[in-house]
């Protein structure tokens, strides 16, 4: 078993150096590696000049929101006597997404590191690491890990011999999408149904068990131990675009390119540099037509949209889009953008927890319309109804599953409504049956 | 400490409301009812139906009013053009896979769906070429049927089984549009208090088997009215239709049964619709009754008093405060033992409402009746009738034994009752009086609270309250006294002399009863 693809000159392997490496692995190949030098310099530190060099570093949320790291580390309340938590939410659930996947399999004492690190920041004593129910190996190879780390005195009630305690709970979620929002997870860790909750109050006041937690992607957490070993100001300096982004990214692409896979790259790299370069560009004799920039949940870009955009989070909005979690689905002019929306449209429809009105009929019904578009009876009025079905459904629920729906659908009606006429004229064969 | 307050503006009224108040609740002391699925005052708010969603200036979004609370200088609009588009577009969410059966649904005419839609709702669907989602109905528990299709997954119903009654039977199941309220394994939704899941369904999903089919919601009439069942006294409505009640429901009274109510007192009102009722006064003419008018009746009643120097009383501790304490007035000049019959059942608390149970003692007035003259102690006032010269029965139930010690009636047993039994037989006088759902009273609950039900029905035949057969009584033995010809006036009679009762009127009582001050503590009484 080993990594597909050598790593490119243009990226900036930080988490991703030692993807590939069996002995990466285990305890003292992580500590060959420079591993747990970062976690024992942050125990010799105040906890807040561990958040305070997590805040300098311009550390974002890596999950998909782009929250400042240090930032809600410091909403942690300080000397309120109760029990703090850290999550680590490993549920890695967006559709085009793989890179928490390969953090786990090649790189778990990265992860079990940040977890130490920011639960000794924000006083936590116990971690939980929500792990997707689908993720096998890397469940595998992340209890090997922690068994070791425990093993090792990396984790424990006497961490390193600082007399500092810190647990870490693996715990699988059994594969629902919506358990990798935050508020779903803590239910599901809780063993209650994986609803998200209403906020407020957020997790910082009331998360898991009514205690304040905070809850951080795997990446971001895998980066904070080289931000305390390197420098708030070496991170920060990994830059090419927008200041406010900083440090290395890992991209997940998958789709119509030579070679799909994870590409760390530094915030700000231009995506055709990443497509053309690093992926060896398009298939044979294709050229590019969309790109889903951050996972399933974000408006879709044309070509030309992809050509202009910056990768990082000021970038990616720029062009009408969100970074996300940076799942990046490349689709060539061969791609059906009705079918690919409604197949979208469908995943949503399945994971809809339904508590709220808005998205449990909502998803369900804008499904039911693009099936029926593609079963070649769309009618004019179809437009209007989906356009305003996904204004109903965004902004209005508990959490952004429906938002999420509607998004690739009002883009796509928006940049490729001549492919919806095509299906209603019946210039395109029907592609399904339905309806 | 004084409560802090915030001024907020709904819908252009200006309301001073507690800190910390939901902007939903705060609407209603603004006069405006926000519409609203999911959320209920005694249950947590989950905030899901997403119909309460109202524009709130300097928001970003709309804010769902259940669970966003006021704040100093707030501006909510209700009727925006953003927030009725929202509450236009979750009812046709929820409409796309309701059923149109309103023609045959228990809910009809009390649906807050369909109250909603007539109000806001779209006239017409948009989503006309699927079929609807169809599940069947599924069988619940002893009175309860979920009809799924109608299901609009408020969660009401999960809510008050896992957070009030916190016996969780029943759970949301699978995702998205196919999700419906599922039953755990082979549980049943048996729980003492489940019924008022029925109360707390916003539309038709949760049907009592007991009403089903029975009656249209707007043939009802319905009655303000204190549950008979124990002493707990919880609020309720009588509901009848033709004079006939067909259904008891729980009236809201935060101080004593928030808004729920038992199953045992919810279906306990067969009794009131019997048919074998004393029709007319009956006076014993040798070995059998004549009927009589209330004339004679009263003057016979009247001179059986008379004659005797010792009475017993036996009472229902159904009776209202007023018959209770005329009664016991009618022959306070005699030398009196007065007990009430307190028949008693297994207690059954709703885990989540302090101070909310179903009672072992199955009578609604024992303490008013204690805070009267009656005692509990019925073996003691058996064995005191077995000598006494007059036995006055009060639409009490007595059994074999409560018979046996009786011993010898004949010639000394008057009954004021609503049936016949053997025993009535044998008495020298029965005169019809009315059941509590034919008549205004009050009862006293076990917190000495006074409570005021309400006439439902026409009282069945020449029946009359017993009071009223007390009042005319006690008129008839002195030149002082008025006859009542209302309750109010018979209860004014009772609070004017009776200590704990402090010259309260039925105006004082109001619709939610009142705590009685000056009373004597239960225990005491005892």
């Amino acid at each position: 078993m080993g990594y597909p693809h050598p790593i490119h000159p243009g990226e900036t392997p930080v988490l991703s150096k030692h993807f590939g490496e069996a002995e990466a692995r285990t305890f003292a190949g992580w500590r060959e590696r420079g591993g747990y030098e970062g976690l024992r310099k942050a125990l010799a530190m105040a906890p807040e000049a561990v958040i305070e060099e997590i805040k300098a570093s311009g550390l974002r949320g890596r999950g998909g929101a782009g929250f400042p790291t240090g930032l809600k580390w410091s909403f942690m309340p300080k000397g309120d006597g109760k029990p703090h938590y850290l999550v680590c939410n490993a549920d890695e659930s967006e559709p085009g997404t793989f890179k928490d996947r390969e953090i786990m399999r090649w790189t778990p004492h990265a992860l079990i590191e940040g977890c130490a690190l920011a639960a000794y920041a924000i006083g936590a004593e116990r971690c939980y690491i929500y792990i997707r129910g689908e993720f096998t190996e890397p469940w595998t190879v992340m209890s090997r890990a922690v068994a070791e780390a425990y093993a090792e005195g990396a984790l424990g009630d006497n961490v390193f011999g600082t007399g500092r305690k810190i647990h870490v709970t693996l715990h699988r979620g059994a594969g629902a999408y919506i358990c990798g929002e935050e508020t779903a997870l803590m239910n599901s860790i809780e063993g209650r149904r994986g609803n998200p909750r209403i906020k407020p109050p957020f997790p910082a006041v009331a998360g898991l068990f009514g205690m304040p937690t905070t809850i951080n992607n795997v990446e971001t957490l895998a980066a904070t131990p080289h931000i305390i070993t390197h420098g708030a100001a070496w991170y920060k300096s990994l830059c090419l675009g927008n200041p406010k982004s900083t440090g290395t990214k890992l991209i997940s692409v998958c789709g119509h390119v030579l070679r799909p896979g994870n590409y760390e790259l530094t915030m700000g790299t231009p995506m055709r540099t990443l497509i053309y370069d690093m992926c060896g560009g398009m298939l044979p004799g294709r050229t590019l037509k969309a790109v889903i920039p951050g996972g399933s949940s974000v408006p879709i870009m044309t070509a030309e949209e992809a050509d202009r955009c910056l990768l990082d989070y000021e970038g990616v909005v720029e062009q009408g889009s969100m970074l996300g979690s940076a799942g990046m689905i490349v689709m060539d002019d061969s791609t059906d953008m009705v079918y690919q929306i409604w197949r979208l449209a469908r995943f949503y429809a399945h994971e809809s927890c339904a508590q709220c009105t808005q998205c449990r009929e909502g998803t369900a019904w804008t499904t039911r319309i693009l099936e029926r578009i593609l079963a070649g009876k769309g009618k004019e009025e179809d437009f209007q109804l989906l356009l305003d079905l996904s204004e109903q459904m965004t902004g209005k629920t508990i959490c952004v599953l429906s938002d999420s729906c509607a998004a690739p659908i009002v883009s796509g009606i928006q940049k490729f409504r001549g492919e919806f006429d095509a299906y209603m004229n019946g210039a395109r064969q029907p592609a399904l049956a339905g309806a | 400490m004084a409560e802090e307050l915030v001024t907020v503006t709904i819908e252009g009224a200006q309301v001073s409301v507690p800190k910390g108040m939901t902007i939903i609740e705060a609407a209603k002391r603004a006069g405006v009812l926000i519409p609203h699925y999911c959320y209920h005052p005694s249950l947590p708010s989950p905030a899901v139906c997403r119909m309460c969603l109202v524009e709130v200036e300097k928001a970003p979004k709309l804010m769902p009013a259940c669970v966003t609370t006021v704040a100093e200088g707030q501006v909510v609009h209700v009727s925006s053009e953003s927030a009725k588009k929202a509450r236009e577009s979750v009812l046709e969410f929820l409409l796309i896979n309701h059923p149109l059966d309103c023609p045959i649904c228990d809910q009809s005419g009390e649906c807050e769906l369909q109250d909603y839609v007539f109000q806001e709702g779209r006239a017409a669907t948009r989503y006309a070429e699927y079929p609807k989602r169809y599940n069947p109905v599924e069988d619940f528990g002893p009175d309860i049927l979920y009809v799924t299709n109608r299901c609009i997954l408020c969660t009401r119903c999960v809510r008050f089984m896992d957070d009030v009654a916190q016996t969780s039977v029943l759970n949301v199941s699978e995702r998205g549009d196919r999700a419906y309220i599922g039953i755990s394994g082979d549980q049943l939704l048996d729980h003492p208090w489940s019924g008022n899941v029925v109360d707390l369904c916003p539309v038709g999903s949760l049907v009592s088997k007991d009403f089903l089919h029975k009656a249209r919601a707007w043939d009802l009439d319905k009655t303000a009215s204190i549950c008979p069942g124990c002493t707990q006294g919880c609020n309720m409505m009588l509901e009848t239709r033709d004079e006939v009640v067909v259904r008891l429901r729980p009236r809201p009274n935060l101080d004593v049964n928030r808004h729920f109510m038992c199953d045992h007192g919810r279906l306990d009102y067969r009794w009131m619709n019997r048919g074998d009722r004393i029709e007319a006064p009956l006076v014993a003419e040798g070995e059998r009754h004549v009927a009589t008018d209330w004339d004679t009746a009263l003057d016979a009643l009247g001179a059986l008093i008379e004659r005797s120097g010792t009475v017993a009383l036996l009472a229902s501790g159904r009776a209202s405060v007023e018959s209770l304490g005329l009664v016991r007035r009618m022959v306070e000049q005699k030398r009196v033992t007065a007990a009430v019959r307190v028949p008693l059942g297994e207690e059954a608390p709703l885990a989540g409402v302090p101070n909310l149970a179903l009672r072992a003692e199955r009578v609604p007035n024992l303490h008013g009746a204690e805070l009267l003259g009656y005692s509990r102690d019925w073996a003691g006032a058996l064995a005191a009738a077995a000598s006494a010269d007059l036995v006055i029965v009060l639409d009490a139930e007595l059994d074999a034994d409560d018979e046996a010690a009786l011993g010898a009636i004949p010639g000394r047993l008057a009954v004021l009752g609503t049936t016949l039994s053997d025993l009535h037989r044998r008495a020298e006088l029965v005169l019809p009086v009315t059941t509590m759902a034919e008549e205004n009273g009050v009862y006293v609950n076990r917190d000495l609270r006074a409570q005021r039900y309400n006439q439902a029905r026409a009282p069945r035949a020449m029946s009359r309250p017993a009071w009223w057969i007390a009042g005319e009584v006690l008129a008839g033995q002195g030149p002082d006294a008025d006859a009542p010809s209302t309750a109010a006036e018979a209860f004014r009679m009772v609070s004017g002399t009776v200590a704990a009762f402090a010259g309260l009127t039925h105006g004082d009582l109001g619709l939610n009863g009142r705590a009685l001050r000056a009373a004597v503590p239960a225990e005491a009484a005892r």
